[in-house]
């Protein structure tokens, strides 16, 4: 049994039985592995796609409901996608094995809402889980690539005051540790 | 080439004494006379170049560094990398790393003589070694210029890749590096002072694997595919201890894809052409399991036990040993009365819950393995798979790959899920790859949980408010009990940080034990490991003792630190940085909570500003202070202290693993919940400066944030916390 998906905007026939979830065939049957296996229950998000545009989980997404529909994976963004370029500026992923679903979600929020506020944040992306611990990384990412100033909710202090000098340190050290703001307040 | 650095020059053949040495490793037993990183190493190949086993140079003058540790989020490639090129004077946009290959004697964690990752000790423990190693290779490439240009080393200048002379003279790396490959590298070669670095420090220092994990491309052992590979997946026992009676695998041999099922000492494997179709084989098995030794335990049951024990209750033959004695013991038990304060901690199960699930890829080929993985402790996962097929344990191969997260996970005794691969390659033999694939409920379920923990204090106040006595009960699993590598006195994973507390060192009169009961239940070092709870207990009673004198908290602090000394000092650093960072008052509706903690080496201090959302804690801003000796990478020590913050917030908001009639209760996020966007605080990261060595990073921002949250709901509501998580779906 075969069936043909659309995938990336390519047509490709696959063997896997309907009821497989595309996770799984993205991953062994087409190589596709940016896509990851997180929980298999929808519960994490890292197996995140667009069908039709939409953020799907594909773990939880049998082939079979896909006849016709438009299914985009993480490696369609191409890598100079305006979020892949500012998740770099911020290095935002850790161990990274969220992220391609984190951008995936991120992407089909800034599609349709050009300017997300906040709450518009939290409602897209809640539901990707990151052990690490980037949240703050990737709302500050999602904003600069919406062209929004990012805003944080506290003022991030003046780079300059960052290190607090004293008497026993080297104050050459104390000057470049202190010498980012990233990270801070974002 | 020559072989420049003195290390073992690759091996064609394993020796005699090599044979002798895997033999009594086979058996269990060590060999005198032999260092560990010898006997681990036995067998193995590694080529390592005329640079050392660090540095390579590829012929366009590109630098890459190999690293001995695994990067599983840390950040630690960065810092590696920036060490090296620091020294080198590397052009930074030209410097690559890579994970190195395992072996012992060459890559071998230099606190722990085994090639492992953890303990926050990959910058600390590389420090020395890769400043070496990076101005040792600039020697050779000033060298080989001085000779070449006939002039005195002295004069040579090196910057961004290219080398220097004051005649005007230059060349890259890439024209030097055939010559300089032939110098003799110096035994010690002079390091920078670092005043003059230019790398260390900035914030040019940034991930070099960003763009590989924003585009999906960065590989993870999930993404091994390999021609002709299986995939595995186990069905283990519902309980801790108990083993397979027997199997029925008709039906789960009928499920297209499946193609064959085999016993192993874990459980029962299917192994099939896709994941899908391994897991469906796994639905379709059946299997009868005997129970007789297993752990039947409810976890509610063993926190009672815990708390029996050290309210005096346990079993006679249990032993109490002490972690922190001074004064008269028993004047910690005694007095009466106002100045009396007493309570208990309980602390559950944590699962690691790392993003990837646990998995390996296996080739077994009669008794070579090569293992391809994302590997936390290469050393210990030869040792295991050696044990396996009986070979030296350096002849197994290893590539380490990026994991998706190990929080300590992925390094244990037993090298668990990496033996399971290697059981099940074995028996499909003929060196066809297996992939074993846990679920996120296989990996939920397995255990090498952070202990269930119970705390006991008893503290007197003297007359100014301070404690007088202070005696402190821990009862836990233990980590290390039955490792290789057998505590010496009291489980230090056990007690570290209420061991060696600036609090107790100004208390006057201490009387601190610890008892180590056992359970079925597997346990391991968790992110910051005994800090998880001793963090909690200090700083939380600290807050408490502070109301109970009637004194500011901040000030109670600082006074304790004082009287603590030396051992006080940079506590006091980090307070004053964090507080003063903070400002003078929290966002109307928020209110404020602090916890000062040394782990690693590294002391954080946390101002945390919480409020109560349908009676729930909802963490906002969080500033944090760190002193960390040298920072080699402030980005990614902002990084590591924003996720060591969400992920300490996550366990003592939701972080619970309970069983019942000693099977787990939990078995996906939907029952052990997490932190997610919407909860997640915002992290500001204030770095104290320093000349002293890099000390660690990737733990001590997690066991903060809790006390300091307790300690916000404490001024908020007046009532302590005495049991974690903070949100619980039962009492």
């Amino acid at each position: 049994m075969t069936a043909t998906l659309d995938i990336n905007g390519k047509a490709v026939t696959v063997k896997a039985d309907p009821e497989t979830p595309l996770l799984w065939v993205l991953r062994d049957e087409l190589g596709l592995t940016g896509t990851k296996f997180g929980c298999g229950m929808a519960q994490c998000g890292a197996c995140t796609v667009h069908v039709n545009g939409d953020p799907v989980r594909s773990c939880v997404t049998p082939i079979a409901a896909l006849s016709g529909a438009k299914i985009a994976t993480i490696e369609s963004l191409g890598g100079q996608h305006p979020l892949q370029q500012v998740w770099v500026k911020h290095d935002v992923p850790q161990c990274g094995y969220c992220q391609s679903g984190q951008i995936m979600s991120a992407a089909a929020l800034l599609a349709q809402t050009k300017s997300p506020s906040d709450e518009d944040i939290d409602n897209a992306m809640s539901g990707n889980i990151c052990r690490c611990g980037t949240y703050q990384r990737i709302r500050a990412a999602i904003k600069e690539a919406a062209g929004l100033a990012a805003a944080p909710t506290v003022a991030a202090p003046p780079a300059a005051a960052r290190p607090v000098a004293s008497n026993d340190v080297d104050d050459e050290i104390a000057a470049a540790s202190g010498s980012t703001s990233r990270g801070v307040g974002q | 080439m020559n072989a420049p650095f003195k290390t073992p020059s690759p091996q064609d053949g394993v020796s005699r004494r090599d044979v002798v040495v895997g033999a009594a490793l086979v058996g269990g037993a060590l060999l005198v006379g032999c260092s560990p990183a010898d006997l681990m190493s036995a067998g193995s190949k590694v080529d390592v170049g005329a640079f050392g086993p660090f540095i390579r140079f590829d012929p366009d003058g590109a630098v890459t560094v190999l690293s001995k540790h695994i990067e599983f989020g840390q950040g630690n490639h960065a810092g590696l990398a920036a060490i090296v090129a620091e020294e080198l004077d590397a052009d930074w946009s030209r410097v690559k790393v890579v994970h190195a290959p395992a072996n012992a004697k060459l890559y071998g964690n230099k606190g722990l003589g085994i090639q492992l990752t953890g303990g926050s000790s990959a910058i600390s423990n590389s420090w020395e070694q890769l400043r070496t190693a990076g101005a040792g290779a600039r020697a050779m490439f000033v060298q080989a210029a001085a000779t070449k240009w006939n002039v005195p080393a002295g004069e040579i200048t090196v910057k961004d890749s290219v080398v220097g002379h004051v005649s005007g003279k230059s060349a890259g790396f890439a024209e030097l590096i055939p010559d300089a490959a032939k110098i003799k590298p110096p035994e010690a070669p002079l390091l920078k002072d670092p005043k003059t670095f230019t790398l260390i420090g900035t914030d040019r220092v940034r991930r070099k694997d960003s763009l590989i994990k924003s585009t999906g491309q960065a590989r993870y052992t999930q993404d091994v595919q390999l021609p002709d590979m299986l995939v595995a997946v186990v069905a283990h026992p519902p309980r801790f201890g108990a083993t397979v009676k027997s199997f029925d695998a008709d039906a789960a041999k009928k499920v297209a894809g499946v193609v064959d099922v085999h016993q192993i000492p874990t459980g029962v494997a299917v192994v099939a052409d896709t994941t899908f179709a391994a897991r469906m084989g796994r639905e379709a098995l059946k299997v009868e399991w005997d129970e007789g030794k297993a752990e039947t335990r409810s976890s509610a049951t063993i926190a009672q036990q815990w708390r029996d024990i050290a309210a005096g209750k346990g079993p006679t033959d249990l032993k109490w040993e002490a972690f922190d004695s001074k004064g008269d013991a028993a004047a910690a038990s005694a007095g009466k009365g106002a100045s009396v304060f007493e309570t208990t901690y309980d602390f559950p199960y944590l699962a690691h819950a790392t993003m990837e699930p646990m998995n390996c890829v296996a080739v077994v080929d009669g008794n070579h393995v090569k293992l391809i993985h994302g590997s936390q402790a290469q050393t210990l996962d030869q040792m295991a798979a050696a044990k396996i097929v009986k070979a030296l344990p350096g002849s197994v191969e290893v590539e380490t790959l990026y994991a998706g997260g190990s929080f300590g996970r992925r390094a244990n005794f037993q090298s668990d899920y990496v033996a399971e691969c290697v059981h099940v390659a074995q028996k499909v033999g003929g060196g066809r790859p297996v992939k074993l694939i846990w679920t996120r409920e296989d990996d939920m379920r397995a255990g090498y949980f952070r202990p269930l923990v119970h705390h006991a204090v008893r503290v007197t106040l003297d007359e100014d408010g301070y404690p007088a006595t202070w005696r402190h009960r821990i009862v836990s699993q233990s980590i290390m009990k039955g490792s290789p590598m057998p505590a010496k006195g009291p489980d230090q994973t056990a007690v570290e940080g209420a061991s060696g507390s600036p609090y107790l060192k100004a208390t006057p009169i201490v009387d601190a034990q610890l008892a180590l009961p056992e359970a079925g239940v597997p346990v391991l070092w968790w992110r910051s490991v005994g800090a998880t709870h001793t963090a909690f207990v200090m700083e939380h009673t600290i807050d408490q003792l502070a109301r109970k004198a009637g004194k500011d908290p901040v000030d109670y602090r600082r006074a304790l630190y004082a009287k603590a000394g030396s051992q006080g000092a940079r506590h006091l650093a980090v307070l004053n940085l964090a507080i003063e960072k903070a400002g003078p008052a929290s966002a109307a509706g928020w209110t404020r909570g602090v916890a000062v903690h040394e782990s690693f080496g590294s002391v954080v201090a946390q101002v945390a500003e919480v409020k109560l959302v349908d009676g729930h804690p909802r963490v906002g801003r969080v500033v944090t202070a760190i002193d960390c000796g040298v920072a080699v990478s402030p980005d990614q020590i902002a990084a590591q202290m924003e996720g060591g913050t969400c992920y300490g917030l996550s366990a003592a908001l939701y972080g619970e693993i309970t069983l019942t009639d000693g099977a787990v209760d939990q078995s996906n996020f939907d029952t052990y919940r997490v932190l997610r966007m919407n909860e997640a605080p915002t992290v500001e990261t204030y770095i104290v400066p320093s000349a002293n060595p890099p000390s660690g990073v990737g733990e001590p921002g997690t066991p903060v944030i809790g006390p300091a949250v307790a300690n916000a709901l404490l001024a908020i509501s007046k009532a302590p916390t005495t049991r974690l998580p903070f949100v619980r779906t039962e009492a």
